[in-house]
């Protein structure tokens, strides 16, 4: 059987001459994302803005269309509301923000809702967030995003040395942005989901860096003669084919997430989509172009030993 | 080259038994409980509330109205004990958080402080010359929020019980909140209705000469009188004694029943002590008006004909459904605290379904997909992988089956993406030993050298990414905690599978054929 190769063996790119223009690419796209921040913000779901939301499945084609529901909702004075198709062409989110008074309110609101629906529409799912737990959710979502970069910076700065430490985490740090970014020129929704899909994707791209660093390290070790621009290549290259597998199997499993998993996780599948790519990228165009700025020390002066491992020497 | 150690393999052998066994429940019992011919060891996976579809409801209790309120009892402890400590004073009153008087010439400082510690030793008490100033400390807070909140969660899980909603989950989270859990309510709002009443019910005389005609809500009230609202009528008036007769803490028991008129009512029973109490009060004001006053408002307001004791009805303009929950949570009891809702979540029945058949398509197609790609990848190879993939599935299936960690959409989500990332350590290690083959090794030195070396890289990767799903965790609210979960499980399974049982597998088949020619 002949088998797959994605990437021939013993590829020899020359990675690094591409950095100036992967350094502007990379600063395109966060200054991308702060003008997009600045004109659109992010829009944010009931999970961290508050409000309520509606699934709704009308229960015959014929009457359900966006426009007769949005006749419906309008006669409840309730304020922004937001009506939008969701997976299907019978199911619709209706977002409407925080009622003003009290919870009482907001819940007399799904009521209302509810009641003017009812004939033609089921309610598949409905949920309703307060303030409080909005803006309590928000800074917990931004907690738990920096307390995940900083623990991989100690882990890798403890692991190898303090300027793998910084590489890795502005690469990740530029993972993160973009990401967020995407969700902000587009306009998805951004939510509770939305964190959790950031985090793996940081996940994700520090797994990648930490391949590549690995490899980075052994060679360092391994070619003492040699140049770093030589030894970072080397390790782009040696390390090519299993990046781009695993890059391969992970976005399979996303796009069928994304074909297949219903509305709800879409969004969620597209973002780490996003993430694997800018995470692929920014390992070698970010990290290890990084890494070319600090003059990293290769250890004791020994032989190169190209073929014996290390574990024989 | 290591042999293959039997023990070892036996071991490996054993776990992946285990594994089956506590994985076998989720394929073989159908529907969504358990089947009760239970033959294996293990439960099915517990589906979480967007899955199965039910109701979360985030509920705070209204501490400030509870601390409001002590602060009236506080007041009258005070006046009690500076009363029988013969101590004079005036003005005593409560402002916005704490209660304060003026005391009389010619008494200690020292004594009157002495005196309200011995009410209580937390409290913290001020005075600046004879102007006192009592509030609660701190710990004072915390012992009546703890107690408010043990009483609401009582109380709240009776009111839930008593609608015969299946399993509910009642927990406190944090110092003043309340997690409800309702699988299979899609439509909680009955039981946002119940919850949202206190229920303190009170039996109150009316002024006997003020008559709700002459009053409005801004009417100057005598002294010891309130003016309260009714209850379905905004506009309506009650000038109220402010002393309780009975309480509705003395009530046994109410149900709801149909008054001589055959509109809906509340019958209830006193205790013995107020039935006593009410009996005392309503013999010595016959002919006067009392009011039911619910939650300060008054439900109606009935003249006395006879005396009463034990047994009354309760009527007013109520639906049969008002005349149950009444009679419900009159029975259950009054909330300590008024509650609020945060947070609210229901997911109906189909939806819950869909995703579930929507995350079983996505997982089975994931898996067909990643295999297919690892066997065009690596032949011989990749088929060892994929059992171990397989192996790795069945796994994170038994754990979180064997923990009964809530498995969430997302967390569907995680399972899937673990397929794709899992197979990463052995694409780390073939690629490793297919470097070492072209570097010149012999084959069986290559695949021991590949998985040696590839393993310090597998343990980095993954334990970064640990930390990645262990920030998920800490922050994790409902199915994000479910997420990460799945992610730290899959995490540690495929790392397992990955390395040992790949290599295991590598090597039996390494031993049975000459693999210099197929591989790579």
């Amino acid at each position: 059987m002949k088998l797959l190769r994605l990437i021939p063996s013993n590829t020899n790119f020359d990675f690094l001459r591409f950095k100036k223009i992967a350094f502007i690419f990379s600063a395109i796209i966060i200054l991308g994302t702060f003008v997009s921040l600045l004109i659109n913000n992010l829009n944010y779901g009931i999970d961290f803005k508050g409000g309520i939301l509606l699934e709704l499945r009308s229960n015959n084609s014929n009457n359900g269309n966006i426009d007769d529901l949005r006749n419906k909702v309008s006669t409840l004075n309730a304020g922004e509301v937001s009506i939008q198709n969701f997976g299907k062409e019978t199911d619709f989110l209706v977002r409407i923000q925080k009622q003003d008074g009290d919870q009482k309110q907001q819940i007399a609101m799904i009521e209302k809702v509810k009641s003017v629906t009812n004939k033609d529409y089921n309610v598949r799912r409905s949920e309703f967030v307060g303030p409080v737990v909005g803006d309590e959710l928000k800074t917990a979502g931004m907690l738990a995003v920096s307390l995940a970069l900083l623990s991989i910076m100690v882990y890798i700065w403890f692991r190898f040395e303090w300027q793998f430490s910084i590489a890795a985490i502005v690469a990740l740090t530029h993972d993160v942005l973009t990401t967020v970014g995407l969700f902000s020129i587009l306009q998805l929704e951004f939510n509770l989901a939305t964190i959790a899909a950031i985090l793996t994707t940081a996940g994700y791209s520090i797994n990648d860096t930490v391949v590549i660093f690995d490899r980075v390290r052994e060679n360092l070790r391994r070619y003492k003669s040699k140049d770093h621009y030589f030894i970072y290549n080397k390790s782009v290259n040696e390390t090519l084919s299993r990046t781009v597998i695993t890059s391969v199997t992970t976005l399979i499993a996303l796009f069928i997430i994304f074909f297949f998993g219903g509305a709800v996780l879409s969004d969620f599948a597209l973002a780490m989509i996003w993430g694997v790519l800018i995470g692929t990228f920014s390992s070698i165009f970010v990290a290890v172009s990084l890494l070319t700025y600090f003059n990293i020390n290769k250890g004791d002066k020994v032989e190169d030993q190209p073929n014996v491992p290390e574990y024989e020497r | 080259m290591k042999s293959l150690s039997k023990i070892r393999i036996v071991l490996i052998l054993f776990s992946v038994f285990l594994g089956l066994v506590y994985a076998a429940p989720n394929f073989f019992y159908s529907s969504l409980q358990n089947n009760s011919i239970n033959l294996l060891p293990g439960k099915k996976i517990n589906l979480g509330l967007d899955l199965k579809g039910g109701s979360y409801l985030l509920l705070k209790a209204d501490m400030e109205v509870v601390f409001a309120e002590k602060l009236e009892s506080l007041m009258s402890d005070i006046r009690s004990s500076l009363r029988k400590s013969k101590i004079g004073y005036k003005k005593l009153n409560v402002k916005e958080d704490f209660v304060s008087f003026q005391m009389r010439k010619g008494t200690s400082v020292e004594k009157i402080k002495s005196v309200i510690l011995n009410i209580d030793k937390n409290l913290i008490v001020k005075n600046n010359i004879d102007i006192f100033q009592i509030e609660f400390s701190d710990a004072n807070k915390q012992i009546i929020t703890k107690t408010t909140m043990k009483q609401a969660i009582e109380i709240v899980r009776r009111r839930i019980d008593e609608t015969g909603t299946n399993e509910p989950s009642i927990q406190q989270q944090g110092t003043d909140r309340i997690i409800v859990q309702l699988p299979g309510l899609d439509d909680p709002s009955r039981i946002k209705k119940l919850l949202g009443k206190t229920a303190k019910l009170n039996f109150q005389l009316v002024h006997p000469t003020i008559s709700s005609e002459d009053i409005n809500k801004d009417s100057k009230s005598p002294p010891g009188y309130i003016v309260l609202p009714e209850d379905k009528n905004f506009d309506r008036f009650y000038m109220v004694n402010k002393r309780v007769m009975v309480s509705g803490e003395m009530l046994k028991d109410a149900s709801p029943t149909f008054d001589r008129n055959n509109s809906p009512s509340v019958s209830f029973q006193l205790s013995p002590l107020g039935g006593k109490k009410f009996g005392r009060v309503t013999g010595k004001h016959v002919g006067r008006a009392f009011a039911i006053v619910l939650d300060g408002k008054v439900v109606s307001a009935p003249v006395i004909q006879t005396q009463i004791f034990s047994t009354g009805q309760i009527t007013g303009a109520f639906s049969v459904q008002e005349t149950n929950d009444l009679a419900l949570v009159l029975r259950s009891g009054a909330l300590p605290a008024p509650m609020i809702i945060l947070e609210e979540r229901s997911v109906g029945p189909g939806l819950g379904s869909d995703s579930i058949s929507s995350g079983k398509i996505a997982s089975i197609i994931g898996l067909i997909a990643v295999m297919f790609f690892m066997l065009i990848t690596y032949g011989i190879f990749g088929i060892l992988a994929n059992i171990a993939l397989c192996c790795n599935i069945i796994f994170i299936i038994a754990l979180l089956s064997m923990i009964q960690a809530t498995l969430t959409l997302p967390g569907i989500a995680g399972i899937v993406l673990t397929m794709g990332m899992a197979v990463d350590a052995n694409v780390l290690i073939f690629e490793r030993i297919k470097e070492e083959f072209n570097a010149g090794r012999k084959i069986v030195d290559a695949i021991e050298a590949g998985f040696q070396r590839a393993i310090s890289t597998i343990v980095d990767a993954n334990l970064t990414t640990l930390f990645a799903a262990l920030a998920l965790f800490s922050f994790g609210s409902g199915p994000i905690k479910g997420f990460s979960v799945t992610l730290m499980i899959g995490i540690a399974t495929s790392m397992f599978t990955a390395i040992i049982i790949t290599k295991y597998l590598v090597l039996f088949y390494s031993k049975k054929k000459d693999i210099n020619n197929i591989l790579f």
